[in-house]
């Protein structure tokens, strides 16, 4: 998998910590829009609305075609699933290292005279 | 062991993850300061650590090594910024070449441990990750953590949620 360099990730983070933007990228996941119908939605000028699109632009979260005098913003959730699947996956480092480390609590004891049990009793036959 | 509380701020680059043991604080920091105890549970799935150095103290260093499935080695090392144990201890945590020496082209984890104790003679452990880049998780996913990987996702889902 191709490695995104430090410039991509600050401008990745940088457009998901905005709601607006949240919020834009979601609206086009769902149907590819225009700027101006997206700058309809927000109470904010069509400058601004374009402004966070060229943030979520450069980050790769979204991509702009023309299509007549309209500019319409799709959503590349490729990169959106990226980001957020990094994130997880560094929860799930700490959800096994913690798991770890209470194992390693349970079976070290100081107490050698509690070490001497098998901590499973060894399972006995039933009846033949 | 319960996990309480899994804190992802996009804006700030930075993980909380704070979770109890049934333990004191003092063997609780044992794990973190023993470096055989620190070994069985610092790397990844599949990727057991080695220190070969863990010197726990302002300014000391730590080198370590992962070993993968297939025989690889990636090398690591943490640089302590503080100690206060058994309550506190901070570290980077960076990448290595083979022969140990810090990459500096590779992200730098910015690393915080907070033991409390709690009443009933348990522990609070929070985890404080501050990443330089997402390059650092490229690198650990990377190593086969997208296994068993379970959807944990906080405000896009949410909102993706919301919208349908």
């Amino acid at each position: 998998m191709a490695l995104l360099s430090d410039a991509d990730v600050d401008a990745i983070f940088h457009a998901l910590a905005d709601r607006t933007r949240r919020d834009i990228i979601v609206r086009v996941a769902v149907r590819e829009q225009s700027v101006s119908a997206l700058a309809e939605r927000y109470a904010m000028s069509f400058a601004a609305v374009q402004k966070h699109v060229a943030v979520l632009q450069r980050a790769s979260l979204v991509t702009k075609t023309k299509r007549g005098r309209e500019q319409i913003v799709h959503a590349n959730l490729v990169t959106v699933a990226r980001a957020r699947d990094l994130l997880d996956s560094y929860e799930q480092l700490w959800r096994h290292r913690a798991a770890q480390i209470d194992k390693l609590l349970g079976e070290a004891t100081s107490d050698t005279s509690l070490s001497a049990t098998p901590p499973h009793p060894t399972p006995t036959k039933g009846t033949s | 062991m319960t996990v309480r509380d899994v804190i992802k701020d996009v804006e700030s680059l930075t993980m909380t993850f704070t979770a109890e043991f049934d333990a004191t604080v003092e063997r609780v920091w044992q794990v973190v300061a023993d470096a055989r105890q620190l070994e069985r549970w610092w790397g990844p799935p599949e990727w057991p650590a080695t220190f070969t150095r863990h010197d726990m103290v302002v300014g000391g260093e730590s080198h370590y090594y992962m070993s993968g499935p297939d025989g690889e080695k990636m090398h690591g090392w943490w640089s302590i910024t503080v100690v206060d144990g058994p309550r506190l201890l901070a570290f980077d945590d960076g990448f290595a070449d083979d022969d140990g020496n810090p990459v500096d082209s590779m992200p730098v984890i910015a690393t915080e441990l907070t033991l409390e104790q709690l009443p009933g003679g348990g522990s609070l452990l929070t985890a404080r990750s501050r990443f330089s880049s997402l390059e650092a998780l490229e690198e650990l996913v990377a190593m086969g953590m997208e296994e068993g990987m379970t959807t944990a996702m906080g405000q896009i889902d949410a909102i993706l949620a919301e919208d349908q």
